[in-house]
């Protein structure tokens, strides 16, 4: 059980960690403001939440792992929002210009 | 060498990279991004000296509410950004170089030859923690054993919005702090403004709960709650109280108020200034906080808002 | 060398390169971040000394982090008094120059945090 429990850990922390990559690399190589969005959300979202499902099989009580998801899902409402939020300013920008 | 040696070495080569790039960075913007980036990155540091009570106050206050202040100073002067007229010239700039390079020279030799082992207080504040029955070492040193740093710390925090209020215009003397902001009733930062507190407050009270046995406390919680306020404020849905009103007043002096009432009673009663009969000092610390968390929430978050701008109505 | 050490040399740096920005920097916002980065580069040498006074089940000695967290919140409401006085400064004039040759009339110092 505990064997099985790591495996998805470094399985899945490690793809985690991979869309982070990714995620930054689209961030600093994408010309503008809406596809460096599109990376930095796409890739967080579904990486913080690889992390998260990662590492819930390391966490001591039904607890710990309550904690772990209700991060996951802040992130997921404020990257949204945040990005929504830059999108709509970058697009006024655009067109007062 | 190990792997965690490794990931301090590159955890302080990025915030090291980030601060030389927040001092030499052209556009002030790009500086602020910078140094929020840096808080963010220092509370991962406090993470890794074992601080989680730090780390914590790092995140919400230097990183988080510090972040925004500066963002909103660097917009809204950003037009007077070319005036680079008095910039300092290459003599001044040698000099301070080498000036600073001497003081981080012997901070680090100082850091380099330490004493060993190291003083330290952590058993005198771990055997004494009965007289609180609290069992986080932390917050029985800022609430009971050097309850007074933190009982002067609020009259600062008091003395800086005093500070900040009076330089208000006097056409606005007593008004509401910041512009009255208005949002898209439908957009997405009024959902979240909805959406968002009701979650915040719960974390922010669960904060300073747990603060007494684990990390967490009323300066952490009170950093979120003053977030969860300004996020209603900034999507419209609260404006800021007019600094003239008694309840906000009465709030602003609670904590420093309720923490010298309980020091003077205990002057009066106990055997010193701030000594709590162990038997009560639970239920009186937990008084304190409770009265702490208003004040720090209203005060960070007026700290946040600025001075009076303009009158009620307006 | 251990990661406290290396964090202890990063404080330091971190106190080095904030006085720098505080001399060399003309605008009073980059003095104020300036003199941020030198405080939080004391905070961690404080929190690097508690960090070798481990003891008694404690990671880090708890006294100088209750220090730091104090630290921490008057550093902030410094900042946000200074910001204000800036923020005020460039209302009243239309520009935040410290300069003597300015015909700034409030002639209060905004880094002076």
């Amino acid at each position: 059980m505990s064997l099985l429990g790591d495996i998805i850990t470094i399985v899945a922390v490690s793809a985690g960690a991979f869309f982070f990559l990714a995620g930054t690399v689209g961030l600093l190589r994408f010309p503008d403001t809406l596809t460096r969005l599109h990376a930095l959300t796409k890739a967080d979202n579904l990486g913080l939440g690889l992390v998260v499902l990662g590492l819930l099989p390391q966490a001591a009580s039904l607890r710990d792992g309550f904690k772990l998801v209700s991060i996951w899902l802040l992130g997921l409402l404020a990257g949204a929002t945040v990005s929504q939020l830059i999108a709509r300013a970058a697009r006024q920008g655009e067109s007062a210009r | 060498m190990s792997i965690a040696t490794i990931f301090e070495i590159v955890l302080a080569a990025v915030v090291l990279g980030l601060g030389i790039w927040t001092i030499v960075v052209r556009e002030t913007y790009s500086a602020t991004v910078g140094f929020v980036a840096y808080g963010l990155l220092v509370a991962l540091i406090w993470v890794r000296l074992d601080a989680i009570d730090v780390a914590l106050t790092e995140a919400a206050i230097g990183g988080g509410l510090g972040g925004v202040l500066l963002l909103g100073a660097a917009a809204q002067l950003r037009d007077s950004e070319p005036a680079v007229t008095d910039a300092a010239g290459n003599a001044v700039r040698v000099c301070a170089a080498i000036l600073s390079a001497l003081t981080a020279a012997t901070l680090a030799g100082a850091v380099l030859v330490l004493p060993d082992p190291a003083p330290t207080l952590a058993p005198a504040a771990v055997s004494n923690a009965w007289a609180t029955s609290l069992a986080n070492p932390v917050t029985n040193v800022l609430m009971a054993f050097r309850a007074m740093d933190t009982m002067l710390e609020k009259v600062v925090l008091l003395l800086a919005i005093i500070g900040v209020w009076s330089l208000a215009p006097d056409s606005a003397w007593g008004g509401h702090p910041g512009p009255r902001h208005q949002a898209d009733p439908h957009g997405v930062l009024v959902f979240l403004a909805r959406l968002l507190p009701p979650i915040g407050i719960v974390v922010g009270i669960y904060v300073l709960w747990t603060g007494a046995n684990h990390p967490g406390g009323a300066f952490q919680g009170g950093a979120i709650l003053a977030a969860m306020w300004l996020l209603a404020i900034m999507a419209g849905l609260a404006d800021t109280p007019p600094v003239s009103s008694r309840r906000l007043r009465l709030i602003l002096v609670a904590g420093p108020g309720l923490f010298l009432v309980v020091g003077i009673a205990g002057l009066l009663f106990g055997s010193a200034f701030l000594s709590y009969p162990p038997a009560q000092a639970k239920p009186l610390i937990l008084a304190i906080e409770v009265a702490m968390i208003l004040t720090i929430a209203a005060t960070l978050g007026l700290l946040l808002a600025g001075a009076p701008e303009r009158r009620t109505g307006q | 060398m251990s990661g406290v050490t290396v964090f202890g040399l990063c404080a330091a740096a971190a106190v080095g390169l904030g006085l720098y920005g505080l001399i060399t920097n003309p605008q009073p916002l980059r003095k104020i971040i300036a003199f941020n980065l030198l405080g939080s580069g004391v905070f961690l040498l404080f929190g690097v000394i508690g960090r070798r006074g481990a003891a008694a089940g404690m990671g880090n000695d708890p006294v100088p982090q209750a220090l730091v967290i104090t630290g921490v919140v008057v550093a902030f409401s410094a900042t946000a008094l200074a910001i204000a006085l800036v923020l005020r400064l460039f209302q009243t004039t239309g520009s935040t120059t410290l300069s003597n040759a300015a015909p700034s009339g409030t002639g209060s110092n905004p880094s002076g945090d």
